[in-house]
């Protein structure tokens, strides 16, 4: 038991230094797949943040939330009224985003989950569609409504004004003098998420991980063994509503603008989206899907007709105007088009995303490879039969 | 008084399109177990077939314009007004009422595609994969949408005969309380459609075995009924209702992409509230969130409670969901 643990540890370990090591290269082998550049890595991080976090809830207790937009929304606007009112420093604001995001999720997560199934669903949405809402109208003097919340030169910023720190032009958030725009901000990014992994991992090793996928596993026969899953449940959904409250904070600090249209349902559905596509319940599987989607809507895009035209130049003439034409919906303005549609293959033929697929994939190839060896091994054995049978008739011959 | 009655108008109208919409989606809830998250891009791609029999029928050509003498001026003239003049205009004009017998099949034939092709695969999977795939649909869906007829919202305006407004108070001796007619006929409709649905359940031998099957499917089929085929075309059914829903909408609010989406999470609140799987649940909860709804907009309200009129929906669907968590009429 002993020797179980300690190499699950040291594994562990393991796992989280190859993760760090292909975060922090990520600029380099970015650069491989035309992703080499700050904006994009970042949303890489940001978005795989949300999709961990949201995969401890979906992933592991199978609770469908369509509301985790709001708490992203709380995120990025916590973060700018740190910068407007205390210092543009990037330690307080994160802070205070993730905190105000749990204060949030443990109250709504609170009455929400006295429901399951599909009334959760509903209840975390209209939960969501009421912050969202709220956050365009009535709580304009907060959010600044549709024109969205932005850090201004004359903002008070106490803790600032108290060291006498005074930001040259427009004030972008700053980690103790690092100015976090470019790949500094991607870097801040890339700790947190290293970071969010290691939490993520910690939880799916743990009891408390195993609690959670048994109240997705058979939440009956768990009340009958003696655990009661709502407390369970209840720290699932503020664990996961942190992640989202950091992603936002996120956002917003590389990116000093809060607006209301990231609280949406639909960006709710987004991320529900990104964790199923990558593989639900999976260590990686979020963060992978996270960044294919956020990979291909920006290669995707930026394709218009021209740029298909010269990646068909090899075919002939017409097949490429052909293939251009069947192509063209599919990219520019109309990604989301692609996004649905292999949003519905993937739930149609691989449920479990990606991952499922590489390992059905691999499960293929090595039967495969069984199947061959068996075959040929069947096949000797017939050709050495049929030697022995031609072998005695010819002897019977001879007789 | 006469504020009250406008605003019961108002969410009554209202009401009449979420009701529509969640009996669709009762329906098939209830007859399939299917949580439909593309129910709401049916009732767009209604409004959308009001907007292609429009775009038909105003197919025009170059005409010259006599009026202009200084110069060759042309003008376009629909193709139905230069060979039939008044009559093809008049058909113009009645573009709205002539899409409801062109919705019917379209959009009966386009909810037995979709029950055929995709749902059908997903009655033995969990709700949360009902959800997400359908969620899919609607998503592509709405892209089509958005790809062939643009972002922008389409104005398609009522019949010249009905585009006015009744002076409804003076029916109940009341002055100044004048509403569009459109609306009244829109209510009027709905009430139509509902009532047709409750018949062909209650009085169609038909309907008596989509109503067993809805309370045991087992034994319906163990009786030798095929009652995966009736409920295909239950589905269909559910379809024609969001999408007659949709192209009568379409003179109140001008269609665009996205207002399956919006219309959808409102129509889950009304069935949630009404209590899953409920018919008559459905469409009384429609039309109180829909009267509710225009009362919390009232000025009176809204400045003892700010933004109430954008939140008492959800506000009203999570105290019924966590009172009574079948909603107001579900069976236990």
């Amino acid at each position: 038991m002993q020797t179980i643990i300690a190499s699950t540890r040291t594994k562990d370990m393991a796992l989280t230094a190859l993760f760090a090591v292909i975060v922090v290269t990520a600029p380099i082998w970015g650069k491989l797949i035309g992703a080499g550049y700050p904006d994009l890595l970042q949303k890489f991080a940001i978005f795989g943040l949300f999709a961990i976090g949201y995969n401890i809830l979906f992933g592991l207790t199978g609770y469908l939330s369509f509301g985790h937009a709001a708490f992203l929304g709380i995120g990025s606007y916590t973060t700018v009224w740190s910068f407007k009112l205390l210092t543009m420093n990037a330690i307080p604001a994160v802070f205070f985003s993730v905190l105000l995001a749990g204060i949030f999720a443990a109250a709504i997560g609170f009455l929400s989950l006295r429901r399951s199934g599909i009334y959760f669903s509903i209840l975390t949405l209209a939960f969501a569609q009421m912050a969202y809402n709220l956050a365009y109208s009535v709580l304009t003097p907060i959010t600044n409504g549709e024109t969205g919340l932005r850090v201004l030169r004359d903002d008070p910023r106490v803790i600032d004004a108290a060291l006498g720190i005074q930001s040259e032009g427009s004030p972008l958030g700053d980690f103790f003098g690092l100015t976090l725009t470019g790949y500094n901000g991607f870097y801040f990014c890339a700790l947190m998420l290293i970071l969010g992994f290691y939490v993520s991992l910690k939880i799916f090793r743990s009891p408390f991980g195993m609690k959670l996928v048994a109240i997705k596993a058979n939440q009956t026969r768990m009340e009958y063994t003696g655990f009661n899953p709502r407390p369970y449940l209840l720290s699932a959904f503020v664990i996961s509503g942190m992640y989202a409250g950091l992603a936002g904070s996120l956002m917003a600090l590389v990116d000093p603008l809060a607006g209301a249209e990231r609280m949406q349902w639909t960006a709710s559905g987004e991320v529900v989206l990104m964790t199923i596509l990558g593989g639900v319940g999976t260590l990686f599987g979020p963060i992978l899907g996270a960044a294919i989607i956020k990979y291909f809507e920006n290669i995707f895009s930026a394709f218009n007709e021209q740029v298909l035209h010269r990646i068909f130049e090899f075919l002939p003439d017409w097949l490429a105007d052909i293939m251009v034409l069947l192509t063209n919906p599919f990219v520019g303005e109309g990604w989301h088009l692609t996004l649905g549609a292999l949003f519905m293959v993937v739930i149609i033929f691989v449920p479990g995303g990606v991952i499922e697929g590489f390992r059905r994939l691999a499960r293929w190839s090595t039967r495969f490879d069984a199947e061959a060896a068996e075959r040929r091994k069947a096949e000797a054995e017939e050709k050495a039969k049929a030697r022995a049978a031609r072998q005695a008739a010819d002897e019977g011959g001879a007789k | 008084m006469e504020a009250l009655l406008l605003q019961v108008l108002n969410g009554l109208d209202k009401g009449g399109a979420y009701a529509l919409i969640a009996l669709g989606l009762t329906l098939v809830f209830g007859t399939l177990g299917v949580v439909n998250f593309a129910h709401g891009a049916i009732f767009m791609l209604g409004a959308f077939v009001t907007v292609s029999v429009q775009n038909v029928l105003t197919i025009s050509m170059r005409v010259k314009d006599e009026s202009i003498t200084f110069f060759d001026a042309y003008k376009e003239t629909p193709y139905l007004e230069v060979w039939w003049g008044d009559v093809g205009r008049a058909i113009i004009d009645y573009a709205v009422p002539i899409s409801i017998l062109v919705a019917i099949p379209v959009m009966l034939l386009i909810g037995l595609a979709m029950e055929r092709g995709l749902v059908r695969h997903f009655y033995k999977r969990e709700h949360a994969d009902q959800i997400l795939v359908t969620f899919g649909l609607a998503i592509v869906l709405q892209e089509i949408v958005k790809a062939n007829f643009g972002a922008n919202p389409i104005p398609v305006p009522a019949p010249e005969l009905v585009a006015g407004s009744a002076d409804v108070g003076a029916m109940f001796g009341l002055h100044g309380v004048v509403y569009p007619w459109w609306r009244l006929l829109y209510l009027l409709f709905s009430a139509l459609i509902i009532g047709a649905v409750f018949a062909f359940l209650h009085f169609t031998t038909f309907g008596m075995v989509v109503r067993a099957g809805m309370h045991d499917r087992e034994t319906v089929g163990l009786l030798g009924i095929n009652i995966e085929r009736r409920f295909t075309i239950v589905f269909g059914i559910a379809a024609v209702v969001a999408g007659l829903a949709g192209v009568m909408y379409t003179p109140i609010l001008p269609p665009d992409y996205h207002m399956g989406m919006d219309f959808l999470v409102l129509s889950f609140v009304v069935v949630v509230v009404g209590g899953m799987g409920s018919l008559p649940g459905a469409v009384a909860a429609g039309f109180l969130l829909g009267i509710l709804q225009s009362f919390a907009s009232m000025n009176e309200v809204k400045t003892i409670l700010p933004g109430i009129d954008q939140i008492i929906i959800y506000l009203v669907a999570v105290v019924i969901l966590l009172v009574r968590p079948r909603g107001l009429m579900g069976k236990d």
